[in-house]
């Protein structure tokens, strides 16, 4: 019965999304305040149906109920009961649902937050918002029911995949679809501006915070997943330039450079028809990753189950969603008047730096994960698109993007002065090359390219530093107000700080990382000590030991430095019973100079063990960084003068009332 | 191999069951001599694992890589080239095995993208702050519109901790 | 409306056929064509499963008729999917040879016990390093090859019913004299 519940609920919320995408748009073009008025509530009505859908399935799996088919071949009657529950997004179909909520949820939120939005405006963005409701809903419905039963219904489920048993993966779905799908509400606001043929700095006000969240929880969700990686596959990997990390990362970068891009538009009124297209573009990457995935077009290790009838729909959707909104870009951005002007050097010019390079970037992953594809589909010829690929294209893009973050802060709004940044700068030239020297006399010889990446880091941190003090006035003011006025400087620009060091911070973890990993591949016998780095493993013994629904052999290992012991590792060899699937668990002993990583594997048979040993050098700076950028992008959206609906501090005039005349 | 399932119509996530399933290959025997240890892990990086399709056969626990990985190794220690050892297995699987393309006419495109666009991207940025030069900038304002923009200046400064600069917009 | 405003619309659409055309090619992009195609095959000499029988070398597929080469072992549960059709093929004359990808004898012995024995001569390929001369990645593969000794075409996984009829087709093909 429940289960039934669950498909009526998102027929409801089919019937209320067809509602709320015509009805208000109507009112809006008329001007008829009732029929505008209807999109609020439309909005909390869908959200509350798919909620139903998705709580029904999760009773489903909750209760094991097996006659459903989802149920069925992705769940097991003893699963612990967290995996039960994160069970549900754990496949194609529950996962989908879990996109439509997270999609009906912002949909509510700007429904809620928007009251301080011009209501005809308001009403044009939830009506954009529940036409991607529609479609995802459709294709829901149409192609992938998850409330299917089956008749008659297995005694036992199939269980899930044990790699997805893990509390990383568990909660890297849900992670990254807050992100993906929340930059569907900048991709409603483009629309409804273009639809207007307004945009101004008020519009960047709205969407920027909803930018940020998305943004926020994209980093989020792919730190997590590289993690996962990190710990699970066993390889010390983190992340593979494979088709779906890159699906998720596209959309990253291309928030990151839509979150500078809106603030020249708040700051400036200028750049916007390029910040409405990046915001187009934002969520466009975000459906191409979503058809990547589900398509099977592409190959990648972590494709659900291929469909080709999924992927056709899935395609006449992108054609109709991005096509249709590229056409309206087409059509109405020239509409958009220029606004402010800004001399290349100046605080703007750096930002439209940062989004070239970002843009540039993004470019870049779209082209080395589509060649394949392109070239195939032209051709027939099949050729790989690797990490060497994207790592010879990023470095020297990351190297530029350093600097510049680094100068970009320093320069005035409107019109900087490169000498005055200059002259501020010598601390950080010196940082950098200590920073240089410094990792040389750590762990020695290495690639040029490997102290060049400490270097920019360092002259990144040191360029922050340089403004921090700039900014507080340290040295120019009494210092006995200096905390006074650090907290005065508002929140924002401490995110922004934040931000920027974790990039720098991730600099060094990828660099380091990257160029002093010490590895050992060795066969043990128990009793024996080999060296790695500066550590010394003994290896202790091997265990049998059971879990809830595995059995595992656990290797014991004793690490010492100099003789003093630093830590004991267990890693674990897993053997799930369903499905049956072996998985690795290393052990990871963080420290703040390395990660210590023990991966256990097969016996020998005459009494050793293989084992991959590793010193990872900074490597935890990598997850670091990206929790100082998740860090300030949350310090940032909690500043009050971004606070989505906050009331504005004075009635003050139309800030985009045109003082600067554009040239052209 | 084991993807195969997959063709039978056990459509589970067959992939991922490729990517992990098998445990830590216990005879991948490194070579003694250390340098040619190195320069055959430097191969295994570029040669993509045909099973599990995204990783390199250097990060992979399929058997079918570590057959490559031996063979790789056996080369190496046999005196042939990083280049004859990839040339080896290009013939038998076709450059789809390289992760890193080779540059030929098919991959021209794909190779020559990130410089184009990036030059090309900075050309135009250049070309169109050339074109707007800020001092020749806007019409003079007028006296009403130099006080009202005073008068938002003030206001601004006020209400913006000190973000600004405070000599934003003046030069206008 | 300027042109340039157009540019991403027209990018989005070169994007949106080519997806299309990959979709509709029904490929999967798991399957690899094989680097080996109109090539002779690579030489070999592979002992027998069975002590005293004849095992497989290259000159056997150079055998003047179009002859399949079957990639198979008794792991691997595909392969019984398309026993039958080998068996098929085999009674209609067309000569199967097989190869046999890191097997034991008696678990061979025991498939063939089972589900007969199509196979001409069946070559036992222990380390798999045949299997990597002929570019195979997985079990079971199927090639066409000419009389000449040449790789006119291969199949990556079980042959199901749907794909018969191209691999009919291939040996057809295989046969007809090439037009030069």
């Amino acid at each position: 019965m429940i289960p039934e519940i669950g498909h009526f609920a998102l027929i409801l919320a089919l019937c209320f999304a067809f509602l709320a995408a015509s009805l208000p748009l109507i009112g809006a073009a008329r001007g008829d305040t009732r029929l505008i008025g209807l999109a609020p509530p439309l909005a909390l009505g869908q959200f509350f149906f798919v909620s139903l859908a998705f709580a029904s399935l999760t009773y489903a799996y909750v209760t094991s109920d097996f006659s459903v088919a989802n149920v069925a071949s992705n769940s097991h009657s003893l699963k612990p009961m967290l995996y039960k529950i994160t069970g549900v997004w754990g496949n194609h179909e529950g996962s989908l649902v879990l996109w439509v909520m997270t999609l009906t949820l912002f949909g509510a939120l700007v429904a809620l937050f928007g009251r301080s939005l011009p209501s005809a405006f308001l009403a044009r963005t939830l009506s954009i918002q529940a036409m991607i409701a529609i479609g995802f809903l459709l294709f829901l419905l149409l192609t992938s029911n998850p409330f299917e039963r089956l008749v008659p219904a297995p005694f036992e489920g199939n269980g899930l995949n044990p790699l997805l048993q893990d509390p990383g993966l568990a909660f890297h779905p849900p992670l990254l679809y807050l992100g993906y799908v929340g930059l569907s509400v900048a991709f409603s606001f483009a629309i409804a501006a273009l639809i207007e043929g307004r945009i101004g700095p008020r519009w960047a006000r709205w969407v920027r915070p909803w930018v940020l969240v998305a943004w926020i929880f994209l980093g989020a969700g792919i730190a997590l997943g590289s993690w996962w990686a990190y710990y699970e596959l066993g390889w010390g990997g983190w992340w593979f330039w494979d088709p779906v990390e890159n699906a998720s990362f596209m959309p990253w970068l291309c928030a990151t450079a839509l979150l500078h891009s809106a603030i020249v538009v708040e700051k400036r009124d200028a750049l916007k028809r390029w910040t409405i297209l990046l915001a187009i573009l934002c969520f466009s990457l975000s459906l191409l990753g979503t058809f990547l995935v589900r398509s099977g077009i592409l190959t990648s290790v972590h494709a659900f189950a291929v469909d080709a009838e999924r992927g056709v729909f899935i395609l006449i959707f992108l054609f109709i969603a991005i096509g249709g909104s590229l056409a309206l870009y087409a059509w109405r951005a020239s509409s958009l008047e220029p606004g402010g002007m800004f001399s290349t050097v100046s605080r703007e010019g750096a930002l439209v730096l940062n989004n070239l390079l970002l843009s540039v970037a993004t470019a870049i992953v779209l082209m080395g994960t589509l060649y394949p594809l392109l070239l195939d589909a032209l051709t027939g010829a099949k050729v790989s698109v690797g990490p060497p690929f994207f790592e010879l294209s990023f470095i020297p893009l990351s190297v530029l993007l350093l600097i510049a973050l680094g100068v970009g802060p320093l320069l005035a709004w409107k019109r900087g002065n490169l000498g005055r940044a200059a002259k501020l700068l010598p601390p950080a030239v010196l940082l950098a090359i200590l920073g240089a020297g410094g990792a040389w006399l750590i762990w020695g010889a290495g690639p040029v390219m490997a102290f060049i990446g400490f270097a920019i880091a360092f002259w990144l941190i040191a360029a922050i530093l340089v403004d921090i003090a700039q900014k507080t006035k340290l040295g120019r003011a009494p210092l006995s107000t200096l905390f006074q006025r650090a907290g005065g400087l508002p929140r924002s620009i401490w995110g922004m700080w934040a931000a920027h060091l974790g990039m720098a911070v991730l600099v060094l973890g990828v660099t380091a990382s990257e160029t002093w990993t010490e590895e050992k591949l060795v066969i043990l016998t128990p009793g024996e000590t080999v060296e790695v780095g500066d550590f010394q493993f003994g290896f202790k013994a091997v265990d049998p030991v059971a879990g809830p629904n595995y059995t595992a052999i656990r290797g014991q290992f004793s690490v010492s430095r100099n003789g003093r012991h630093v830590a004991d590792l267990w890693p674990e060899q897993r053997t799930y019973s369903s499905p049956h699937m072996e998985t690795t668990e290393a052990a990871i002993y963080p420290l703040f100079m390395g990660d210590l990583y023990v991966v256990v594997g097969d016996p020998d048979g005459i009494g050793g063990w293989s084992a991959r040993l590793y010193y990872k050098p900074l490597i935890s700076f990598i997850w670091a960084g990206v929790l100082l950028m998740v860090l300030g992008g949350a310090l940032s959206l909690s500043d009050r003068r971004l606070r989505v609906g906050a009331p504005h501090p004075k009635a003050r005039p139309v800030p985009n009332v045109a003082v600067h005349q554009p040239a052209e | 191999m084991r993807h195969y399932i997959y063709f039978a119509g056990l459509v589970i996530v067959a992939l991922l069951l490729s990517f992990s399933a098998h445990a830590v290959a216990v005879d991948d025997n490194p070579l003694p001599d250390q340098a040619q240890e190195a320069k055959a892990r430097a191969i295994m990086g570029d040669i993509r694992c045909l099973v599990c399709q995204n990783q390199s056969i250097e990060d992979s626990n399929a058997p079918l890589a570590k057959d490559l990985r031996d063979i790789v190794r056996a080369q190496i220690a046999a005196g042939s080239s990083p280049d004859e050892v990839k040339a080896y297995l290009v013939e038998r699987y076709g450059d789809w095995v390289l992760l890193k393309p080779p540059l030929n006419i098919r991959t021209l495109a794909l190779w020559l993208f990130p410089p184009l666009l990036l030059l090309g991207a900075l050309l135009f940025i250049l070309a169109r702050a050339r074109r707007t030069p800020v001092n020749q900038g806007p019409t003079p304002l007028s006296d009403a519109e130099q006080k009202r923009l005073d008068m938002l200046l003030a206001q601004n400064a006020a209400n913006s901790h000190g973000t600004h600069s405070g000599k934003e917009g003046t030069d206008s | 409306m300027r042109p340039a405003f157009w540019v991403p619309l027209i990018l989005f659409l070169g994007l949106v056929a080519a997806f299309a055309v990959q979709l509709a090619s029904g490929d999967n992009p798991h399957d690899l064509p094989s680097a080996l195609i109109d090539k002779p095959v690579p030489n070999f000499d592979l002992p027998p499963i069975r002590m005293g029988e004849a095992g497989l070398k290259s000159e056997d597929l150079k055998s003047g008729e179009v002859v399949l080469l079957n990639v198979f072992a008794s792991w691997c549960a595909p392969c019984r999917i398309e026993h039958p059709f080998l068996s098929e093929l085999a009674e209609e004359g067309i000569p199967v040879y097989g190869l046999n990808y890191k097997d034991r004898p008696q678990d061979v012995a025991t498939f063939l016990r089972e589900l007969g024995d199509p196979y001409a001569e069946i070559g036992a390929d222990n380390n798999g390093r045949v299997g990597v001369d002929f570019g195979v990645y997985g079990v079971p593969e199927t090639y066409v090859i000419s009389g000449d000794g040449r790789i006119m075409y291969k199949h990556v996984g079980p042959i199901l019913p749907q794909n018969q009829d191209d691999l009919r087709k291939a040996i057809a093909a295989a046969r007809q004299p090439e037009p030069q």
